[in-house]
């Protein structure tokens, strides 16, 4: 049976691989995003490269009020709901800025809370679904060169926990992503090192069998899981002296 | 941040700025606040034409398949989508690419920026004569709709312009109509140049042609070669595959070259020695099978990374065209220089242009030799002691596979230079898009 896929954020890199991934497995796909056009080029990709149904939404994060409505025109509703938007931000703005602190953990956590709560409700109530959320080991311990988007990561990873733990026993699966780094249009400025940089094909084609698997909480790539054990490790009285 | 850069050849590497774009928002951020930029699609062109010491703007994301006609062939993409993926959406559906070169792993925007041709030029021309229309995003910063009725002077000097009226953005082209996915191919070995010269002759109606020469073999043997010729199977010809696999490529297997070969590798043994077995593989005069398309079009693509066999200094692809009259003294004049030098090239495909009417393309009526050699000591000096006979002959040089013309070269090379010029200087007043090759070829111009 071929199910529906809703990805939020469908433009990100991430969004667009899983949105094929997803296809290319005879999954049905509503990509949402804000910029309508690339969105339609987007769903017209898919239907005409993998044959399945494929529809563009628009889709704000930051318009909380908009959720409601925007949940219920959607038909059918979703089987699995991928939240993929994101904001890095500049965190050296935010720290002096509130507006882009803001802006970091609206979009990163209040504007997912809004939508995932919508989903959520509609989900338990039909007791079956499957809710993915893209976090980040960003989120794991705050570092002083990113720690406004790690907390507002953090603050997701804590909330999909809560939402896993209350949706189980309504056999809905909740997946909580935590990818390392990723060759993006967002860090493409950066210097990463390549060994430890996914590829967001790499990245879809993980969360692709998670969701297969109905695994809870995975790293990719799988490395991430024991380098941020370690970080996780370093005393407090040490990690606050490195410059991370 | 910056990060070295280098196309096929591997020759010249740069350090750069890289960055991409999917959508044109994205493109118009860089563009204002680059002061100069080039477009580069998957760099399988050999040399300099997508690159740029300021900024090289990658399109392969911008690789969205917008619509696709089944029932008329007609294809709409956005510029970063690679021939490969094309062909997985359009082969099994029963249409085929109107042109495609030696590889697939290139984008519809190379395609068109470098005019590619194939081996059915002389019949079907090139690429850009099967685009209906385009949207280029132009050194003025507006997007423009062209075709050949439609702000054709944009259209034309985007046809093989190198990406210099500005970035090709969506484009519309016509497919051809297939009932296989298969080739009857026709292998016929040449034992010199007169008698692979005369093979394209008999060939002529061919729908498919080239031929891979041994430019080492002296005396009788000299331009030994084999041509292969090819049509599309019909679906009555598919012998032994059952029907619902007629449009379908058997599984098969890559290989890869996983590292840099050192040098000595390549000396000139082993070159004689590949085009000794490959000429010898083909134990009989004339040889005919019906093979998958891939092999017949893309056999390097196979291969993964065979560029890497000539080691890190790289290397560069040397392909001229020379008019039908003076092609076999030409070709003859070349190789036996080539041969003096003893620097044989381990692949030389030799094929016959029919006519092209173009401002800025490479392709014109006559015989194209395409020869790779590695970078040395010496080279360059060779290659323009080249250079000069070509223009003799009355030939030219092909943009998307050089690395070291001179502006000269270039210029007594293409007539209609000024023409083109003009052009982009209309569309592209100051010069924003711009890379490493124009700079070259263009100084002073
Ligand atoms: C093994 C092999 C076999 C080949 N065989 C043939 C052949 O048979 N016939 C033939 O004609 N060529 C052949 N080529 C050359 C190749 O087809 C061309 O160089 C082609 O243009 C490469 O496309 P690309 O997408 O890799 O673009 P790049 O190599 O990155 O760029 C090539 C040129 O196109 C421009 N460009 C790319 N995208 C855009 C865009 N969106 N907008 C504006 N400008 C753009 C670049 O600026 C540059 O000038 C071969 C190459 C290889 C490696």
């Amino acid at each position: 049976m071929s199910k529906s896929v809703l990805i939020l954020g469908a433009l990100s890199d991430v969004g667009t691989a899983l949105a094929r991934r997803f296809a290319q497995s005879g999954h049905s796909v509503v990509v949402a995003a804000r910029q309508t056009e690339a969105a339609q080029n987007l769903a017209a990709d898919i239907a005409i490269r993998y044959g399945t149904a494929a529809k563009a939404v628009y889709f704000d994060a930051l318009a909380y009020d908009s959720h409601a409505d925007f949940w219920a025109q959607l038909s059918p509703q979703p089987d699995i709901v991928i939240a993929v938007f994101g904001y890095l931000g500049n965190q050296e703005e935010a720290a002096r800025n509130f507006a882009e602190a803001q802006r970091i953990i609206h979009t990163n956590y209040t504007g997912a809370v809004s939508i995932l709560n919508i989903a959520a409700q509609s989900m338990e109530q039909a007791k079956s679904g499957c809710i993915v959320g893209i976090s980040s080991v960003a989120g794991e311990r705050g570092r002083q060169s990113n720690y406004i988007y790690g907390s507002a990561k953090a603050a997701f990873t804590a909330y999909l926990s809560g939402l896993r733990n209350r949706l189980a026993h309504s056999g809905v699966h909740v997946l909580t992503v935590k990818p390392g780094f990723i060759a993006t249009k967002m860090t493409e400025h950066l210097n990463l090192p390549p060994l430890l940089t996914a590829s967001p094909q790499q990245v879809a084609e993980d969360i692709f069998r998670a969701v297969q698997r109905r695994r809870n909480v995975i790293y990719t790539l799988w490395m991430w899981r024991w380098i941020m054990l370690i970080i996780k490790l370093i005393p407090e009285g040490i990690f606050k002296r490195l410059k991370m | 941040m910056k990060t070295t850069l280098a196309n096929w050849g591997n020759y010249p590497p740069v350090a750069t700025t890289a960055t991409s774009f999917a959508d044109t928002e994205t493109l118009r951020h860089t563009f204002e606040t680059a002061n100069e930029l080039i477009i580069r699609g998957n760099g399988r062109c050999y040399g300099d034409s997508s690159l740029s010491d300021r900024c090289v703007v990658s399109s392969l994301k911008f690789d969205k398949i917008v619509a696709f006609d089944t029932q008329n062939g007609i294809l709409t993409c956005q510029a970063g989508v690679t021939l490969a993926d094309v062909l997985d959406v359009i082969v099994p559906k029963g249409w085929f690419l109107p042109v495609t070169p030696g590889t697939k792993f290139i984008t519809v925007g190379g395609a068109v920026a470098s005019d590619v041709h194939g081996k059915n030029h002389h019949v079907e021309g090139s690429f850009g004569q099967h685009v209906l229309w385009m949207d280029v995003f132009t050194g003025r910063g507006e997007i423009v709709r062209c075709s050949p009725a439609e702000h054709a002077d944009l259209f034309a000097a985007t046809c093989g312009g190198m990406g210099l009226t500005g970035a090709i953005l969506t484009v519309c082209f016509r497919l051809k109509k297939i009932q296989t996915a298969y080739i009857r191919q026709r292998q016929v070995k040449a034992r010199n140049l007169q008698e692979i010269i005369a093979l394209f002759e008999q060939y002529k109606h061919a729908t498919y042609s080239m031929a891979w020469i041994d430019c080492l073999k002296s005396g009788d043997g000299f331009g030994r070669s084999i041509m292969m010729s090819g049509e599309h199977a019909a679906a009555d010809q598919l012998a032994g595959v059952p029907a619902d696999k007629h449009l379908q490529l058997p599984p098969k297997m890559k290989l890869t070259v996983p590292f840099h070969f050192p040098e000595f590798v390549l000396n000139n043994l082993s070159v004689r020695a590949f085009n000794f077995l490959y000429y010898h593989k083909n134990y009989r005069r004339v040889m005919d099978s019906t093979v998958p398309y891939d092999g017949f079009f893309y056999p390097l693509d196979a291969i993964h990374h065979w560029n890497r066999m000539y080691g890190r200094s790289g290397f560069v692809q040397y392909q001229f065209v020379l008019p039908p009259a003076a092609s076999e003294r030409g070709l003859t004049d070349i190789l036996q220089r080539i041969g003096k030098k003893g620097w044989g090239s381990f692949l030389a495909v030799l094929k016959l242009f029919g006519k092209q009417e173009s401002l800025i393309s490479f392709p014109m009526e006559g015989y194209t030799l395409a020869l790779d050699f590695p970078v040395r000591k010496g080279l360059f000096e060779f290659l323009d002691e080249l250079d000069r006979v070509v223009l003799d002959y009355g030939g030219r040089l092909y943009l998307t596979k050089d690395a070291r013309m001179k502006p000269e070269v270039f210029k007594a090379g293409y007539p209609r230079l000024q023409e083109f010029l003009d052009i982009v200087r209309t569309y592209n007043p100051e010069g924003k898009f711009a890379s490493l090759q124009s700079k070259r070829l263009l100084a002073g111009l």
